[in-house]
């Protein structure tokens, strides 16, 4: 069992204020993803949890214990740093056997421990050479070895994979979800990287500039963004904003006029706006289609082909839209294309930049990683992508 | 000393020209600096009328100076007392040095840069200037011609430079090293022993050995504070300067017995204190 629970948290560096006021609950065994952009806050946070700095207001609890005043060997937890932080001078077994050493576990018993979690790790043949003698991905593991021997109830890693190539990326990725799996374990994790953002949390926690944008899972912040920063910010390419005008408010939604003068109608509730309300519509690269008879319209400006899809840069006035297109679509650069897009998968946000709240829920947005894996068994975890 | 080492240019792979005339320019200057200590030596193994004769590289060596040195004053009741006054006096700067310069390092505040500064300032005061209260300190305390108060006064005069450089060593390493080392429960005691001066140990071993050798070479607190006792290498060799008048094939003799054994420390050593002063440039 390990709960946390962080309780307007803030820090202070100085006279200013990095983290303003964090209230978070992480349950038994969900691996929790801390999001945002650089400088947000996010270390601060994890470093914070793990003790390494103190909160300046608020409390840190774990396992409903007030943990503000206890060291970071006593909280229960490890953590991986992003430099991996190794003892450049012990061997992949000192290093591993650091925290039982200081602890004064009997050399046989620690060899066990280490043996243990080496296997797992496929570590067992690297366990007398030094850090420099591994490669990115090795000293990586090693640095999760160290923190598995300590037993910790949650694992602390802060973008532990941001160092190593893409390739690897990919194989380490899949390997911690079938670490969480097998070790039981609540895990907190921070990332810049969508793709392991989404793959691998039950929970995604955005940031930013030190305060809780949304948490959810990642198919409710994707398919219901709280506000325009998380629906910017979730999702690759990012999404497209048109600034719109609006008609009526009606019990199917509000009408808007769309750029190029077409009406639509979003299936959102508009009760609470404006008359005058300045609005924002939202719409994912992967949400637009390219159709004749489509309502916006707009010059090729640069076309990427990936093979199995085309991402289209299409200037639509002053804006540039990003459209994610059928892999052979036949148009060129400087080609004018018309696209059209589902309504209700539209977003709306109001002047604060809050979404407008969607009349139906996407019937994927309480899917858990949980329901995932049962709907796909018996596939390899972190594969489903 | 070590400097016709570290000036040749081995590293560099560029243009043979530039590399000669960087060799021969390495070559001059390690030369010249290394002049004085090669005619000292020469003029050691000379006879007192050789050495006053015209310069030359040319004569018959003798040990003739070397055993009246030799039979005049016990060169090793000083050389012990160098030896115990110089390490002493470096351990006990790096035994106060290494707590300060960890919480400067890991521990700033809005005033450690101003600490250091100011510490590093007291340095730029000739010492004659504190020679009188000290003198009379010492005289009053009972530590005038005393090891122990050698020791105290060049653990003193060290310390400055010993925390500045251990402050930079330990500057430079890696701050999740040591955080890693929390998180596995370590103390800061631990912290420090297991992991800090091993990772730093090249910095620190070049940091003492500059205090040694700094200790070693001091004259004016030795001169001035002890007179037989405690009296080390740098009193014997100006006791070859007294009262009769100079004898330069003696003092030479003297200065070199006196400046041999760090000589050769120093020699031995180059390589760690090399990497040890460039640490922080390579890194
Ligand atoms: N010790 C410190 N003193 C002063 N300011 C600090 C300190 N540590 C962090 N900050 C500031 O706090 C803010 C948050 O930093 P933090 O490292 O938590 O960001 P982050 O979200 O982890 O960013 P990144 O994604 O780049 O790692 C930054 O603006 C940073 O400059
Ligand atoms: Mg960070």
């Amino acid at each position: 069992m390990a709960t946390l629970q962080l309780k307007n948290i803030t820090k202070q560096f100085g006279d200013t204020k990095v983290i303003k006021g964090i209230d978070l609950d992480v349950n038994d065994r969900e691996f929790v993803v801390f999001v945002g952009p650089s400088g947000c806050g996010k270390s601060t946070l994890m470093r914070m949890i793990a003790g390494l700095e103190s909160a300046s207001d608020g409390d840190i609890l774990i396992d409903g214990k007030r943990m503000n005043e206890v060291g970071p060997a006593d909280r229960g937890l490890a953590m991986v740093f992003q430099s991996y932080a190794l003892y450049p001078h012990m061997t992949v077994e000192g290093n591993m056997g650091f925290s039982m050493r200081l602890a004064g576990v009997p050399k046989e018993e620690r060899r066990a421990k280490v043996l243990e979690a080496a296997k797992i790790l496929q570590l067992e043949p690297l366990l007398d050479r030094k850090p420099k003698a591994l490669s990115g991905g090795q000293r990586q593991r090693v640095a999760i070895g160290r923190a598995i021997v300590r037993n910790p109830s949650i694992f602390l890693f802060d973008e532990p994979l941001s160092n190593l190539d893409a390739a690897l990326r990919v194989q380490m990725r899949i390997e911690l979800a079938r670490l969480h799996e097998e070790l039981d374990a609540t895990m907190i994790y921070v990332t810049h990287d969508q793709i392991e953002a989404m793959t691998m949390a039950d929970k995604i926690v955005v940031l930013h500039d030190g305060v809780v944008e949304q948490v959810g899972s990642p198919m409710a912040l994707y398919h219901h963004p709280r506000n325009r920063f998380v629906a910017g910010f979730i999702g690759s390419p990012k999404m497209n904003f048109f600034t719109v005008e609006q008609q009526s408010i009606g019990d199917d939604g509000v009408t808007v006029r769309l750029p190029g003068g077409r009406p639509c109608t979003i299936p959102v509730a508009g009760e609470q706006l404006a008359s005058d309300e300045a609005l924002e519509l939202g719409i994912r690269p992967e949400h637009l289609q390219l159709d004749e008879n489509g309502p916006l319209s707009g010059q090729i400006k640069v076309l990427e082909r990936l093979g199995g899809q085309t991402s289209l840069y299409v200037q639509m006035g002053e804006l540039l839209i990003t459209i994610m297109a059928d892999g052979d679509v036949a148009y060129r650069v400087n080609d004018t294309v018309q696209f059209s897009f589902a309504a209700e998968r539209a977003h709306l946000f109001d002047a604060q930049g809050l979404a407008l709240e969607s009349l139906s829920q996407h019937p994927l947005a309480s899917l858990t990683r949980q329901d995932n894996r049962a709907a796909t068994e018996p596939a390899a975890p972190g594969a489903q992508v | 000393m070590t400097t016709h080492r570290n000036s040749a240019p081995a590293h560099t792979r560029s243009l043979p020209v530039r590399q000669l005339v960087l060799t021969l320019l390495g070559w001059s200057i390690a030369l010249i600096i290394f002049f004085p200590i090669l005619w000292m030596v020469l003029t050691g193994f000379k006879t007192e009328t050789a050495a006053i004769a015209d310069p030359s590289f040319l004569f018959s060596p003798t040990l003739e100076s070397y055993q009246e040195v030799q039979a005049r004053s016990g060169y090793a009741r000083f050389a012990l007392n160098s030896i115990a006054v110089a390490f002493g006096s470096t351990f006990l700067a790096l035994l106060i040095a290494i707590p300060s310069a960890y919480a400067m390092a890991f521990l700033p505040t809005k005033r450690t840069k101003g600490t250091l500064l100011w510490m590093l300032s007291t340095k730029m005061l000739p010492p004659v200037g504190v020679l009188v209260p000290i003198y009379l300190i010492f005289r009053d305390v009972g530590l005038l011609d005393t090891r122990t108060g050698l020791i105290i006064i060049y653990t003193l005069m060290n310390l400055p430079i010993v925390v500045w450089m251990l402050y930079t060593f330990f500057k430079d390493m890696p701050k999740d090293i040591l955080e890693a080392g929390r998180m596995d429960g370590a103390s800061t005691l631990q912290e420090v022993f297991f992991l800090l001066l091993p990772l730093t140990l090249p910095g620190i071993a070049s940091t003492g050995l500059l205090s040694v050798i700094l200790s070693w070479n001091e004259a004016f607190w030795s001169l001035n504070l002890t007179s037989s006792k405690a009296a080390p290498l740098t009193a014997y060799i100006a006791s070859f300067s007294s009262p009769e008048g100079l004898f330069w094939a003696k003092l030479s003799a003297a200065s070199t017995m006196a400046i041999a054994p760090i000589l050769i420390l120093g020699w031995m050593t180059q390589k760690q204190m090399v990497r040890g002063l460039t640490f922080g440039a390579v890194k």
